[in-house]
């Protein structure tokens, strides 16, 4: 029997329609959610109250996680093969974004050493450096690569503990949704990655301005998208990532990261 | 009305009180809290909202510095913002009305406790009238009482009348609220006639939980408690408030219980003197959708003083 699929938004480790109940085609054949501005607030919701216990978590138990999305990935890579376009290039592009979450998952539990230091300073002070989550992190996807471009981002965010409102690409969301379905069988625990489609202009002015969103990566925006988005990012001082994001790098974990420096007084 | 009641009287008060229709009182109220209010009516709502608070903390770790920081959040609750009105009242225990006595002289913000061994009223009624006397005396604006779910359940509804009567007379000008702690009552006609029966026994006001019970306010309670005033009122030609209370944390519930409200009663019952909302975690929310309302972006509780 032929079920067709009714693609959904993953908005705290629920499933769901638009709150508006609208929908679009991106290829023409399938429908899937529009999401408003409503559905973006449940979202930042939803992350918001998951960030406490998930930046809580110790590294070793993100890595896991992540390791644990990698495995499943994989396991449904015959049918991230078909939404890619089917071929050698969808084959990559899958193993690519497997290898991705392996990566950073061996990276959680490291990241304080490389990332973090201990400072030379002329006083009786011990002083310190160490990389913290800085809260909620808005991705908007890139509209190439539609699994891999979304994965390279979710990937390093999630590894120094931010929790993620992502916004699927707009000309081919199938993939970001199905990536839902895996990051819900991961272990990861509700809110912590919430995953919207719909249209770009609709979505990112309201993300850019939210003030209980920290910082916003623009690896997938246009020049004029980014100038705006840093304008309405001023409201709370948002962070904004613009590093690109073709290679993997544990610097691109620090990019979402807050460094607080510690000085204890010694021998007081 | 609120005279002594003989025991007949009584009971055909209470056997004429007609029964709710359930299903029918939840679908309403559903219909209600959907509708939706946008812009500037939608600011208009939160301004009442916040003008109909009763900005709570019933805790036993409530100390004076706790207390004095919710009093200067019952005046100013947005600090810097002088558009922002004041609520209607802060409500405390009675060993903390002083201190609301000292933090709010000067300003508009009354001062309401609970009283009458709140919140299970399982206690003797001599000392529940002491304790009112005392609140009194200790500077309380309005004292909320809670019924003595035991004996209304029981069917000992002369009881429940007299301690009402005793304690409305302890109160002398204070406003008397009464809490009938919707919760514990079961079914909404229990609900109804626990509404009619505190009326009757001169409540200024009645409340529908203490908050220590799940569930607390819900909006079908509200409503037949509001259909219960409007009926009384149509009666007696008494005017009773009404006081939502337990579970509102968000703007969009408290928006809800103003549409129930001002379906079911009216205009007048839109204003402080007789319409409350009772909650300790509500302010910071409406106070973010009334930024939001005005910036346009969504707001977030790190700009907001800590309830």
């Amino acid at each position: 029997m032929d079920v067709r699929k009714t693609y959904k938004l993953f908005v705290n480790g629920e499933f769901v329609r638009s709150e508006s109940g609208r929908a679009y085609r991106p290829d023409g054949n399938v429908n899937v959610p529009r999401g408003s501005r409503k559905d973006l607030r449940d979202a930042v919701r939803a992350a918001r109250t998951a960030f406490p216990a998930w930046s809580g978590r110790t590294a070793m138990n993100r890595g896991q996680i992540l390791y644990r999305a990698a495995e499943m990935l994989d396991g449904r890579g015959s049918q991230f093969i078909e939404l890619l376009g089917g071929g050698a290039r969808a084959r990559r592009e899958l193993d690519q974004a497997v290898e991705t979450l392996v990566w950073y998952a061996g990276w959680t539990d490291k990241l304080s050493q490389v990332t973090g230091t201990v400072n030379p300073v002329s006083g009786p002070y011990f002083n310190f450096t160490i990389p913290e989550p800085t809260g909620v992190v808005g991705i908007v996807a890139p509209e190439d690569d539609a699994l891999g471009g979304l994965v390279r981002r979710i990937a390093p965010a999630l590894c120094g503990g931010n929790v993620v409102v992502a916004l699927a690409a707009e000309s081919h969301p199938l993939a970001a949704l199905t990536l839902a379905e895996v990051l819900a069988t991961s272990d990861l625990p509700g809110g912590v990655v919430n995953i919207l489609s719909g249209q770009r202009k609709e979505l990112i002015p309201w993300l850019a301005a939210h003030m209980d969103v920290n910082a916003i990566d623009v690896a997938g925006c246009t020049g004029d998208e980014i100038k705006s988005i840093e304008e309405a990012a001023a409201g709370n001082v948002k962070r904004v990532i613009k590093v690109a994001a073709t290679e993997r790098s544990p610097y691109l974990v620090s990019a979402f990261m807050e460094m607080k420096t510690v000085w204890h007084p010694i021998g007081v | 009305m609120a005279t002594a009641l003989s025991l007949t009287h009584l009971g055909s008060l209470m056997r004429g009180v007609r029964s709710v229709d359930e299903v029918g009182a939840d679908e309403r109220a559903a219909a209600l809290a959907k509708r939706s209010i946008k812009k500037s009516s939608k600011l208009w709502a939160l301004d009442l909202a916040v003008r109909c608070m009763d900005l709570t903390t019933l805790e036993g770790a409530d100390t004076p510095g706790k207390v004095a920081a919710m009093c200067a959040k019952a005046i100013r609750p947005k600090p810097g913002d002088p558009t922002i009105p004041s609520v209607a009242a802060v409500c405390v225990y009675p060993l903390r009305i002083a201190d609301c006595v000292e933090h709010l002289r000067g300003s508009n913000v009354r001062i309401a406790s609970v009283a009458t061994a709140f919140p299970s009223g399982q206690s003797f009624t001599s000392i529940k009238v002491a304790e009112t006397e005392e609140a009194v005396r200790a500077g309380a604006h309005e004292i909320d009482m809670v019924i003595d779910r035991g004996a209304f359940l029981s069917g000992d509804y002369q009881r429940v009348y007299d301690e009402i009567v005793a304690v409305k007379e302890a109160c002398g000008p204070a406003h008397l609220k009464v809490i009938l702690e919707t919760g514990e009552l079961g079914t909404y006609d229990a609900v109804r006639r626990a509404s009619i029966l505190a009326m009757a026994a001169g409540a200024d006001f009645i409340k529908t939980s203490t908050g220590k019970v799940q569930p607390a306010a819900t909006l079908p309670v509200a409503l037949v408690m509001m259909e219960s005033i409007r009926d009384f009122v149509r009666e007696t030609g008494q005017p009773v408030g009404f006081k939502a209370a337990g579970g509102i944390r968000t703007a969009k519930q408290a928006i809800a219980y103003l549409v129930l409200t001002y379906e079911t009663l009216g205009p007048d019952w839109m204003t402080p003197d007789r319409l409350r909302l009772g909650a300790s975690t509500l302010l910071n929310d409406v106070l973010m959708q009334i930024d939001k309302e005005r910036t346009g972006a969504y707001q977030s509780p790190d700009y907001f003083t800590i309830d």
